[in-house]
């Protein structure tokens, strides 16, 4: 495109390179995952939890898909981080097959047609509609769970879980370190999926739903299947991590439907800002930490911090963590002319 | 259980009580919603801080159930004002997604506040004498409480009815809640009017929490368990109108109770089922527009 005005080249020049190469990796991206790392050799008996930090960060991850790049609100997420864990519980426990990455796998597929039926349905909605449909949708499958807790379990969780060796050779110890690589391997696996996503001609149209959903109707974007398609991929990764979650503890309730999980990973989001893919690490290992840390003290105190927490974040901090860095970055950029 | 004539009148009777209370909390939360489209998930909060008030005004202080559910509406209504000023002012014209963020907060605070000073078990109050026996009504007797609880929803239905329909303020709110700009532009202050609103809704839904507590419990876990119940009769009914607030959670109410009677282990089952349904086929609910 020619620029007619002399004085606009430059910034011309600098927005066509930021298009063409903001898809490139950065060096700053290695960072989160060197910190993976090194928590392993640092903290080498809190494995554990840092499994559960890993997986809470896909978890968040697939939720930045709908909230953050789509722009779809939604308060029942944990409906298929739920289907996700008890595919993986109910395979081990009923029919006593506990391989591990085909458990994935099959937890994945399980969550991804809920994900595209109910998406086909739901996603029709906007609104308080949505929000109700999608809440009423997660207890619904709670309560389905409930009706059956014969085989389910109920709330007293899935009796017998047992994991098979990863590849039929590592075995899970004590300290959760085959678990922590594990879960860090998956979790690394499918941020590369979500990356190329978000940086796709179809994570573009994402982002213009997001921004203007009426304008890509009117140059026809198919605005209501790409939903749905992102939809089912979100949930596929939701059910991953459920899956995850049950694997490394090798149990799982219908707690994992609960609201305050849907709450919970909305928040992680949005203590790290959305739509930006790391905030789901930021925002995943604040609040994970903040958790074990309060929670110790009382676990009143933990949730009046959380929400307290969120109503600050809303009120001030409302592009996250990352947000709030950009911003006091640019603070500190601007004497210079 | 076989479904004889008596289980019928049992169900119809519980559910009708049961509906009182949703209608009772739910209905400031559909106006208040219809005016300025903000969704408020810490209207259960307010339901149940209503709920641990009454417990304290008659369990510590003394006063008598009637007069400390009086004084719950005129609290809670006063202090949801200063909620209402200071933090829910400031997002009228953010997202959804800040507005539900921020009420999810202060429901987590005030949940995480009142096990701090409650604990979290549930509680339950001495009803008074009067409320505690039996009414006779001819072929077979009902339990005075619940006939109290429906008979102060069916006086607060007609007052309300009568505000909404017949008085010069309930005519400003129905032409906010039709067309909000055109009601600014001929005069009307909508956002005093949301206040006031918003005081009354949220002092109802206290007072909606403590004339119910021997009927459907008090617990910190309260303000989230019930708050799905209130959202679901406000989507059902259609934002901001009375008259689908009030079909809604009759229909909700007596459904979810037939399903407890006839089927217990389906527990909460049917009432989701069937706000779900509705709201697939009328996703604006019952009365509202689309």
């Amino acid at each position: 495109m020619a620029v007619s005005d002399a004085s606009l080249a430059p910034a011309h020049a600098r927005a066509v390179t930021w298009l063409t190469t903001r898809h490139h990796w950065r060096w700053a991206e290695a960072l989160p995952w060197l910190i993976a790392i090194a928590a392993y050799f640092v903290f080498p008996d809190r494995m554990t939890f840092g499994s559960q930090v890993l997986i809470m960060v896909l978890f968040a991850l697939s939720l930045d898909l709908i909230l953050g790049y789509a722009g779809i609100v939604t308060l029942g997420q944990a409906a298929f981080f739920g289907l996700g864990a008890y595919t993986v519980g109910l395979l081990s426990a009923r029919l006593g097959y506990g391989e591990p990455i085909s458990g994935l796998f099959a937890a994945a597929a399980v969550a991804a047609v809920a994900g595209f039926l109910s998406g086909l349905v739901l996603l029709r909605y906007r609104g308080l509609a949505l929000l109700v449909l999608t809440l009423s949708t997660t207890i619904l499958l709670q309560e389905v769970g409930n009706l059956f807790k014969d085989f389910t379990g109920g709330y007293d969780g899935i009796p017998g879980i047992t994991i098979w060796p990863l590849f039929g050779v590592f075995d899970y110890d004590l300290y959760g370190h085959t678990n922590y690589i594990y879960c860090g391997v998956v979790l690394f696996v499918l941020f590369y999926v979500v990356r190329r996503i978000v940086y796709s001609p179809f994570g573009e149209a994402l982002a213009g739903i997001r921004e203007n959903v009426n304008r890509m109707h009117a140059i026809g974007s198919p605005v209501r299947w790409r939903l749905v398609i992102v939809y089912t991929i979100a949930a596929a990764i939701s059910g991953v991590s459920g899956a995850l979650f049950t694997q490394t503890n090798a149990y799982a309730t219908l707690g994992v439907f609960d609201f305050d999980r849907s709450a919970g990973v909305m928040i992680i989001l949005i203590l790290g800002g959305t739509g930006r893919l790391y905030g789901a690490f930021a925002g995943g290992v604040i609040y994970m930490l903040l958790e074990d840390y309060l929670s110790k003290a009382s676990p009143e105190f933990w949730q009046f911090g959380i929400g307290f927490v969120l109503v600050l974040v809303v009120l001030f901090a409302r592009r996250g963590l990352f947000g709030l860095v950009e911003d006091f970055g640019g603070r500190l950029r601007k004497p210079k002319p | 259980m076989s479904l004889n004539l008596n289980t019928i009148i049992s169900i119809l009777f519980d559910g009708l009580a049961y509906a009182m209370f949703l209608f009772i909390v739910s209905v400031g939360l559909s106006v208040t919603m219809g005016l300025m489209g903000f969704v408020n998930l810490a209207h259960g909060a307010f339901a149940m801080a209503g709920g641990y008030l009454v417990l304290t005004l008659t369990r510590s202080w003394g006063v008598p159930f009637l007069p400390s559910l009086v004084i719950v509406f005129l609290v809670v209504g006063a202090v949801s004002v200063i909620f209402e000023r200071t933090l829910y002012a400031r997002l009228y014209r953010a997202t959804e997604l800040d507005q539900v963020l921020l009420t999810i907060g202060l429901a987590f605070m005030a949940i995480a506040g009142f096990t701090y000073f409650y604990g979290p078990s549930p509680q339950s109050i001495r009803l008074p004498s009067y409320l505690t026996g039996q009414i006779e009504g001819g072929f077979r007797s009902f339990p005075t409480y619940r006939v109290f609880i429906i008979a102060v929803g069916v006086v607060l239905i007609a007052a309300l009815w009568y505000v909404f329909e017949r008085t010069n303020i309930g005519a400003k709110i129905r032409a906010a809640v039709d067309n909000r700009r055109m009601a600014q532009s001929i005069g009307i202050d909508v956002d005093r009017l949301f206040t006031l609103t918003f005081g009354i809704g949220s002092g109802l839904a206290a007072l909606g929490g403590g004339l119910a507590i021997q009927l459907v419990g008090l617990s910190p876990s309260f303000a989230l368990i019930y708050l799905v119940f209130f959202l679901l009769v406000v989507a059902v009914g259609g934002l901001g109108s009375f008259k689908g607030t009030l079909v809604a959670a009759l229909i909700l109410g007596i459904f979810d109770t037939a399903g407890k009677y006839l089927y217990a282990d389906a527990g909460g089952f049917f009432i989701y089922a069937i706000a779900m349904a509705i709201l697939l086929i009328r996703p604006a609910g019952l009365y509202g527009r689309e």
